[in-house]
């Protein structure tokens, strides 16, 4: 890399880090988005229904569980699990700890958007399905989640983008998504500009695009 | 073990302070920021709002971890060289203020617009009609989610190590070896959760003294109602 | 016109026994007694906040009584028999009580994920074990009786008030309750929509004999459709007696003002 250090941007560098950065976008990046979305979908509905249950000895420890994870830092969650429970016999590859970790941490966020979601249903709604005697499964399942699931699309859609823009947190833990691709080139040819401003742009390409078609989207549901 | 924590505990209360210093640091950094995008955004010349809606979506839609390598490890090569210090708070002020400009237009564009309409009957100027009227009963809304984006600053602190700064997260990284895994990383969760709640209870605080002014403020500024002709 | 005179008496649809409900320090029913026979279509007036319409939440269960026992049908509906005395009744036995009770809204209700059709299958299949093909013959039958069967497949979103009233009176049927409770169905529509919903009320007061338990201010509809008129001041029921004497010579002062009041507006 001798002669090329002077110049301000290396398109040969460039076209060689590209591909593996995009490889490494496309595999682990949105794998482990799409991973740990899943996750956070569906615990954050348990979240969501325990911190509502009339049975305290439910409502309040889900909801202290759902600010501990809230309020402590992705970093210290993933080394937590990832060198800290191996002490006491479990032992998880940094992949599976990267997208539980983030699992649960976007869970507890979205405790939060199912919960605005649900108090917004109008109260009529439940006194319809008890006027007609509907059972809690077929009021739930039938009613209430089906227009909460409509309600809550934007806001699902901005915790997903929010997740996806922290998945670089993984390389704290040596997870091989793109930043830490980026990083690996940068820090092997002493050369960083390239690969983390590509990383950059590629995040950019795809979070921006996407905000604004969650932007529209409430627009058009709340109608 | 007691004695080896004993032992490391000055380094992780240092670690601690650190963590504090950035948190609070970056959040003065992102405060000012979202008022200078936040009230761009509201300009009514469209460069100047465009220009505001361009840095607010870049950085919000980029990640943080590559925003800080970036000022970190990029901008030497192009010459710029930053403190750590520095190079944390450009990060936290520039990503945060990001975010916290939507806050700040958000909560201005919540303001009734009756009260818009009562500043220009009484013939304020733009400055003073911000500074006197809008932004006072503004503020009280923008706090809670500040609230959220200050512990948000809090937790993004544990990623400072990476740039080679001394805070919790480095020093328990440390602590690891001396008390074991699964000890330090629990109390390291313990303790940021505890400066979490601190740093809720510091927000219910200036919640209720903002709250409180704009009942005072606000007296200052209504029109008085017509007196009834007997 | 139905007759004037209550309904054979035997053992009373509905009986309320000394009823208390307290919201919180306010109480708005204080030992409210009466009786309902079967086939009754009784019409509860009065001002807001009388307790007319806390009378029919506490019959769907939307509200638990703070005292007393309401009866249907001879069997408690708050209160579950546990050997000889009666406690609070359990969620799970509510929810047997309730099926021969139905309520139409003030706000409708209709579900706006389901079309017309599903809505008005969703309670028999699920609570009732019908069949989908039943359910759907049955809901078919009332969407055409409340004359809404064109619009079986349509989303309760695009349809105007009087037509999700409709919708949700055929829903409320589909369940063949004993007992439906109609609360100032016409109060949030249109006055031109409100003459298609009460003539579909009047029909099924003709042609079934549902006990109706009405909150309205549609006095013209009440005179035709009911037995019975109760006026309620405060939590009481300060009047009890057919629409010819209540509406034409009552007795209290109170519905006299009351009534003067509300058809002056018309």
């Amino acid at each position: 890399m001798n002669g090329t250090e002077r110049r301000l941007w290396n398109w040969d560098y460039t076209w060689e880090v590209l591909p593996e950065l995009v490889k490494a976008f496309l595999k682990l990046t949105l794998g482990i988005t799409a991973a740990a979305a899943v996750v956070a979908i569906v615990l954050g509905l348990l979240f969501a229904l325990g911190r509502r249950a009339d049975a305290s000895w439910i409502s309040w420890p889900t909801y202290w569980v759902v600010e501990f994870i809230r309020s402590t830092p992705i970093p210290i969650q993933l080394f937590f699990v990832y060198f800290g429970l191996p002490v006491v016999g479990v032992q998880l590859s940094a992949l599976v700890t990267g997208i539980a970790v983030l699992g649960v941490h976007y869970a507890a966020y979205m405790s939060e958007v199912y919960r605005a979601g649900i108090d917004a249903i109008p109260k009529g709604q439940w006194e319809a399905c008890t006027a007609l005697s509907l059972s809690p499964r077929r009021t739930w399942i039938g009613v209430i989640l089906p227009q909460v699931v409509r309600r809550i699309l934007p806001s699902t859609g901005n915790q997903i983008i929010a997740l996806f823009k922290e998945t670089p947190f993984l390389i704290v833990i040596g997870v091989a998504e793109m930043v830490t691709v980026a990083n690996q080139f940068g820090g092997q040819n002493y050369r960083y500009i390239e690969p983390i401003t590509v990383a950059g742009l590629i995040f950019l390409l795809a979070s921006y695009p996407t905000s604004v078609l969650m932007r529209r989207l409430e627009t058009r549901l709340a109608r | 073990m007691t004695e080896q924590f004993v032992e490391t505990a000055p380094f992780f209360l240092t670690g601690i302070g650190v963590t504090l210093l950035y948190t609070v640091l970056g959040a003065l950094a992102a405060l000012v920021l979202s008022f200078v995008f936040g009230l761009m955004s509201l300009s009514r010349l469209v460069a100047v709002r465009g220009f505001a809606r361009v840095v607010v979506e870049f950085f919000r839609g980029t990640s943080l971890v590559i925003q800080l390598l970036w000022i970190f490890f990029v901008l030497p090569q192009l010459g710029i060289r930053f403190e750590p210090i520095a190079a944390a708070t450009i990060a936290f002020g520039l990503n945060f203020g990001a975010y916290g400009a939507e806050i700040v237009r958000g909560a201005v564009m919540a303001v009734p617009k009756a009260q818009w309409e009562a500043t220009v009957a009484l013939g304020l100027g733009r400055v003073r009609r911000m500074r006197r009227v809008i932004l006072p009963q503004a503020l009280p809304e923008m706090i809670p989610p500040f609230g959220n984006l200050w512990i948000q600053i809090l937790k993004s602190s544990s990623l400072l190590y990476l740039i080679g700064i001394t805070e919790l997260t480095y020093e328990v990284k440390q602590l690891q070896f001396d008390i074991g895994s699964l000890a330090a990383f629990s109390i390291a969760l313990v303790v940021y959760f505890l400066i979490a709640q601190l740093l809720v209870l510091v927000i219910r605080w200036f919640e209720k003294r903002a709250s409180a002014r704009v009942g005072r403020g606000a007296r200052q500024v209504v029109i008085e109602q017509p007196q009834a002709v007997a | 016109m139905p007759a004037e005179e209550s309904a054979a008496t035997g053992e009373p649809m509905i009986r309320f026994e000394d009823v208390v409900k307290r919201f919180g320090p306010k109480t708005v029913l204080d030992g409210m007694n009466f009786s309902i026979a079967p086939g009754e279509r009784v019409t509860l007036i009065g001002p807001s906040g009388s307790g007319k319409t806390t009378i029919l939440r506490l019959l769907m269960t939307l509200e638990r009584v703070s005292g007393g026992v309401i009866w249907v049908d001879g069997e408690p509906l708050t209160h579950e028999r546990k050997g000889s005395k009666l406690e609070p009744a359990s969620e799970k036995y509510l929810r047997k009580a309730r099926q021969r009770i139905g309520m139409v809204f003030q706000q409708f209700n209709l579900f706006p994920n389901m079309t017309v059709i599903e809505n008005v299958m969703e309670a028999p299949v699920s609570v009732l074990g019908l069949s989908k093909d039943d359910a759907r013959a049955r809901g078919t039958e009332l969407l055409d009786k409340v004359g809404m069967v064109d619009f079986v497949d349509a989303h309760p979103t695009r349809l105007s008030g009087g037509q999700q009233q409709r919708v949700a009176i055929a829903r409320a049927l589909a369940m063949e309750p004993d007992i439906l409770l109609l609360d100032e169905v016409t109060s949030a529509l249109d006055p031109e929509l409100v003459v298609d919903v009460l003539g579909v009320l009047r029909e099924i007061a003709e042609t079934t004999d549902i006990t109706m338990l009405i909150v309205t201010h549609e006095m013209h509809f009440a005179r035709d459709v009911s037995h019975r008129v109760m006026m309620f001041d405060q939590g009481v029921i300060i009047e009890d007696g057919p629409p010819s004497k209540i509406f034409n010579d009552p007795d209290n002062e109170r519905t006299r003002t009351f009534l003067k009041a509300v058809l002056e507006e018309r």
